[in-house]
């Protein structure tokens, strides 16, 4: 059965309908990427899936559990971990704490009062897969952009999700990063569900994975990266000819 | 070195592999528990030995009662990064729970004699106590609901506030809407508060005399206790685990959400105990200034308070305390030499710290630290950690 489903799912906003009859599937352990142009509505398509926004219409399932009644934290406690565009971390924190806060846990108030030991273990491990060992004890805020795209990537992998929704990680990083980042998403596609969405192309090839396009709201087309980029439509709409 | 160890990132000097953890008592907070000891100490010996006139003791028992205020806000606002412009209103509710008391300890001493009702209520011709001044005949009742009722009120506000997501500027005016309403059903004589001239002449507290002297020194160093167990309090708080959530809701909150932390209920439980703080200082202040009124619930009040905290540091603790005391002492002095400056004055400080200081005065002298470590050539980060 498919990890997340979401089935004809709407949303206007003032009329315009950011999503429009929206249908989609994700496998467990599958990486997709998820391209189209700008309003194409990729952003409220996450927004309904983590609970941020609710539907007009439409069901959007997810491990079982009816999305449209869950809000952002009840979707992180289902295990979906969402990394926004613009790195955000906590900047006054050391990097270890944002690790740290990030662990799976109790998120009760009275839990995190009175928490004892920490995961040390498991965060040292974290930091050395984002490379970030050396930097455990600085502010976040110190870190070049770059290194706070990858300690929120680090903060999305100590939530240990069922699905990673990923929004442009390539943008701002260097093509060396860029290389990384593909493939620690392959790396990480199997244990966790990843949806990207993304714009750079080299990237999305460097993914190496099935593609969704979308436009209007709407899934437009879906398949292989050659596959997609040799649809007429989409040739019209995004990639341009 | 075991090969096991190689995945372990080598700790760096002067620190162990485990998580950098902040200790209760950091320098800065031994420092200040210090200064307040010597003060709880200090202030009654210079008083007996005559070189503190008495009045002075009280006055600085009233000060002490705003540091706790201002730490309870720094609480909310520092790390919650919640502006409250209507704390006022809960130190208030402190203060009133307990000139409730004292109004029932007067008894028959009262001008009308009347051993059950106050004399308020006597002058507006009521026969009998209303039922929400039941069981303050008892102090322990009445200390009790100094905590409760601004703690409650803070937990049906906070409740829909948060829940509706009310942030920013548009929270901070409805609490300041909020202390606004409350002064005004104050002062009305049906509430059954006093009215305008609130709860005042009170005669004795748990059978001490509250015009003698030792009954004034004992409620001053009670006030310098609850500063240090209001302190200690704040900064268990923000040290664990969930202070850090609650500073990450300052600085990204939807970041926190989208870890799976309810925001709501973290903002509501530092709310409402940063509010039962305030009542635990408005408690302490009533029997120390003698008189309790609907004044106490002005917005310039709350707005006062949070004056106190930026001009001391925000984020601090301590130096929350440290502005409300400057700031008061600063009143005290100004409004008997220059009645008519003292808002203005009070308006430049608030501006020029705003400009020139806007860590407050606890972020200059953290600065002259910092200094002094780089000239030693350390790392101030590392000062920091363990602050």
């Amino acid at each position: 059965m498919s990890l997340l489903i979401l089935d004809g799912v709407s949303r206007s906003f003032d009329g315009f309908k950011a999503v429009n009859g929206m249908t989609l599937a994700i496998e467990p352990g599958e990486l997709r990427a998820i391209i189209g142009p700008n309003g194409a509505g990729k952003t409220t398509m996450m927004d309904i899936v983590t609970g941020k926004t609710r539907p007009d219409g439409g069901t959007v399932r997810f491990d079982g559990h009816d999305m449209t009644r869950i809000d952002e934290a009840g979707s992180a406690r289902l295990g979906i971990g969402r990394k926004f565009q613009k790195p955000t971390v906590f900047e006054t924190h050391t990097v270890e704490d944002n690790i740290l806060l990030s662990l799976r846990d109790d998120r009760g108030v009275f839990a995190t009062l009175f928490s004892g030991a920490d995961d040390t273990a498991r965060v040292a491990e974290l930091l050395a897969l984002i490379r970030l060992e050396d930097r455990r004890l600085d502010l976040a805020a110190d870190l070049s952009h770059g290194q706070k795209q990858w300690l929120e990537i680090g903060m999305l992998l100590a939530q240990d999700p069922k699905l990673l929704l990923i929004d442009e990680p390539a943008a701002g990083m260097t093509d060396e990063e860029t290389a990384r980042t593909a493939a620690l998403l392959r790396d990480l596609a199997g244990d966790h569900a990843v949806v990207v969405v993304e714009h750079d192309m080299e990237f999305v090839r460097a993914l190496d994975c099935r593609v969704t396009c979308l436009h209007q709201g709407r899934v437009l087309a879906e398949g292989s990266l050659a596959q997609v980029s040799a649809n007429e439509q989409v040739v019209e709409v995004y990639l341009g000819r | 070195m075991e090969k096991g160890n190689d995945a372990v990132p080598a700790p760096r000097s002067g620190h162990t592999a485990t998580l950098n953890r902040k200790t209760l008592l950091n320098t800065r907070g031994t420092i200040f528990l210090c200064v307040l000891a010597a003060v709880a100490v200090g202030v009654p010996y210079l008083n007996a030995t005559g070189m503190l006139p008495d009045y002075a003791v009280s006055l600085i028992g009233k000060y002490l009662c705003f540091a706790l205020l201002a730490i309870a806000l720094d609480l909310l606002w520092g790390y919650c990064g919640i502006l409250s412009l209507g704390h006022g209103a809960f130190f208030a509710l402190g203060g009133y729970a307990m000139g409730m008391h004292l109004m029932r300890e007067i008894g028959e001493r009262g001008v009308y004699a009347n051993p059950d009702l106050p004399d308020f209520m006597v002058f507006l011709n009521w026969q009998e106590l209303p039922w929400f001044w039941w069981g303050f005949d008892t102090f322990w009742f009445a200390a009790l609901m100094a905590l409760f009722v601004p703690g409650l009120l803070a937990f049906i506000f906070g409740y829909f506030a948060f829940r509706s997501r009310v942030t920013g500027v548009y929270l901070s005016i409805i609490t300041q809407a909020m202390t606004y309403a409350l002064m005004l059903a104050f002062f009305r004589n049906e509430m059954g508060f006093g009215g305008n001239n609130g709860l005042t002449d009170f005669k004795d507290v748990l059978g001490y005399d509250l015009q003698s002297q030792d009954t004034r020194i004992g409620l001053f160093v009670l006030s310098a206790l609850a500063v240090a167990v209001g302190f200690l309090i704040c900064r268990a708080v923000v040290i664990s685990k969930a202070g850090k959530v609650i500073i990450s809701i300052r600085d990204a909150e939807s970041r926190t959400r989208f870890l799976g932390y309810r925001v709501e209920g973290y903002k509501l439980f530092v709310f409402v105990l940063s509010a039962m703080l305030a009542g635990l200082a408005g408690a302490l202040y009533t029997p120390q200034v003698g008189i309790i009124n609907p004044g106490e619930f002005s917005p310039a009040n709350s707005i006062e308070i949070v004056i106190w905290v930026a001009i001391g540091g925000r984020g601090t603790l301590v130096g929350a305390a440290i502005g409300a005391v400057i700031v008061a002492a600063s009143k005290t002095i100004l409004t008997g030499l220059y009645p008519e400056a003292w808002l203005f004055v009070l308006g430049a400080m608030f501006v020029f710290v705003t400009i020139f200081m806007p860590r407050g005065v606890l972020g200059v002298w953290d600065g002259m630290i910092d200094g002094m470590w780089r000239m030693r050539g350390m790392d101030p980060n590392e000062r920091r950690l363990r602050a």
